[in-house]
């Protein structure tokens, strides 16, 4: 049946429920493009009869073709948009560079919008104010000051406000500035211990 | 702003706001703005003046942190505060950034057809970042999968593939002035339209068309 490739290309984004990004199925695409080019070249040469001999019978069949056609265009347009989606909020959990494992499903365009796109935003929030203002930091409404994290990694030295320098250690416990943790905490390398 | 955003320009309205407003009344315009794009389903008017203002004041406020004595009690203090308004600041501009990201055909369609002297919704930063992810996704539709497509299957139209705001969502307001003769829609066929007042600290929740011009006035406010 025709436009089968293209429900199966959808589905398979759905299956992977919580903004997950599986792996870009260029092969089902290519098939997808495939059947697109049969049905219009069966659709080309049904309607140069249809002109020529006056072959009224052929307009259905060439509108169903068409029909599929244009449903095909549309559910390829739909997987590589939603696609975008979750690589855009990808960007807003990870920070700029994706881990390896994320980048490794990801086609060579997407990765080139995924850079466009990180430029796009970066050079939108450094026109803010004067020095810009980095509105991927403070996800969630500030609590507390300081907050408990625990050092998942070696991390090394690192510096807060103050001047004060300390020593990520793994394993080590410290009671730091919210502000300067939240960036170390999404990268994994301190986890907010909650109390 | 009718003016053509010129450098002076902007400074002295920018100045002007500086001189009648306190900071508590700007926080409170910022936290008006903010929860009204929260939950209004479409993009607002752009409030450009006020982050410039909260911007210039938080770097003021860190400055005069840099001052004070370390361990003073005052000081953690303003850092919370600190902390609050650029949470406030930064939530409200990447509220404002998603929807320019799930309407972009909308909105620039809407930016394009907006009679000189109307006032944009979207500030200049907002517009330059609205046309290159517009470009950027269209470039990226095509180069993956659109030019390997039949020729006449070759372009999608972003207005009609990309959804457009619901207006008809409901929203929570309050009233800030009150109002009168408002009219209210039939939203199936038996019902008929009517008309009610709403008067000033009242809460009602309606459909967003309806109070659109209302939250953009500055009547209602959304909550």
């Amino acid at each position: 049946m025709f436009c089968e490739k293209a429900i199966e290309l959808i589905r398979e984004l759905q299956r992977m429920s919580d903004g997950q990004l599986p792996a870009f199925n260029e092969d089902g695409l290519r098939q997808i493009l495939q059947e697109m080019e049969s049905l219009y070249e069966q659709n080309q040469s049904d309607v140069n009869e249809a002109k020529s001999d006056g072959r009224a019978e052929l307009i259905p069949s060439i509108k169903l073709r068409h029909c599929c056609l244009l449903r095909n265009q549309r559910c390829v347009a739909a997987y590589l948009y939603d696609r975008l989606l979750r690589i855009r909020a990808l960007r807003w959990e990870y920070g700029s560079v994706l881990p390896a494992n994320v980048r490794f499903h990801m086609c060579a365009e997407e990765l080139q919008w995924f850079s466009q796109y990180k430029k796009s935003l970066a050079s939108f929030m450094r026109s803010l104010g004067a020095d810009g203002l980095d509105i991927t930091q403070d996800m969630k409404p500030p609590k507390s000051l300081y907050i408990e994290v625990r050092c998942l990694k070696d991390h090394g030295e690192f510096e807060i406000d103050d001047g004060t320098v300390i020593l990520l250690k793994k394993n080590s416990q410290h009671f730091l500035p919210r502000w300067k943790c939240e960036q170390l905490i999404r990268q994994g390398v301190l986890e907010h211990v909650m109390s | 702003m009718s003016d053509p955003p010129s450098d002076d320009g902007s400074d002295a309205i920018h100045d002007d706001g500086q001189d009648v407003m306190t900071p508590a009344e700007l926080i409170a315009k910022l936290e008006e703005a903010w929860l009204n794009e929260k939950f209004s389903p479409e993009l607002l008017e752009n409030r450009s003046e006020v982050v410039e203002c909260v911007m210039e004041q938080l770097t003021h406020m860190e400055a005069n942190l840099q001052r004070v004595k370390k361990g003073d009690a005052k000081a953690s203090m303003h850092r919370m505060e600190i902390d609050r308004i650029r949470f406030v600041l930064s939530s409200y501009l990447r509220s404002r950034l998603q929807k320019i990201e799930r309407f972009f055909p909308h909105i620039l369609e809407r930016e394009k057809s907006r009679g000189e002297g109307d006032p944009s919704l979207l500030s200049p930063e907002e517009f330059a970042f609205a046309k290159e992810y517009h470009a950027n996704t269209e470039t990226y539709l095509k180069a993956v999968a659109l030019k390997r497509m039949p020729p006449n299957l070759q372009t999608v139209d972003m207005l009609k593939a990309v959804p457009e705001p619901c207006l008809d969502s409901f929203v929570f307001l309050r009233v800030k002035e009150r109002q009168e003769n408002i009219l209210i829609e039939p939203e199936t066929d038996d019902q008929r339209e009517y008309v009610v007042d709403m008067e000033e600290g009242s809460q009602h929740l309606m459909r967003y068309r309806t109070i659109a011009p209302l939250v953009s006035s500055g009547a209602v406010q959304l909550i």
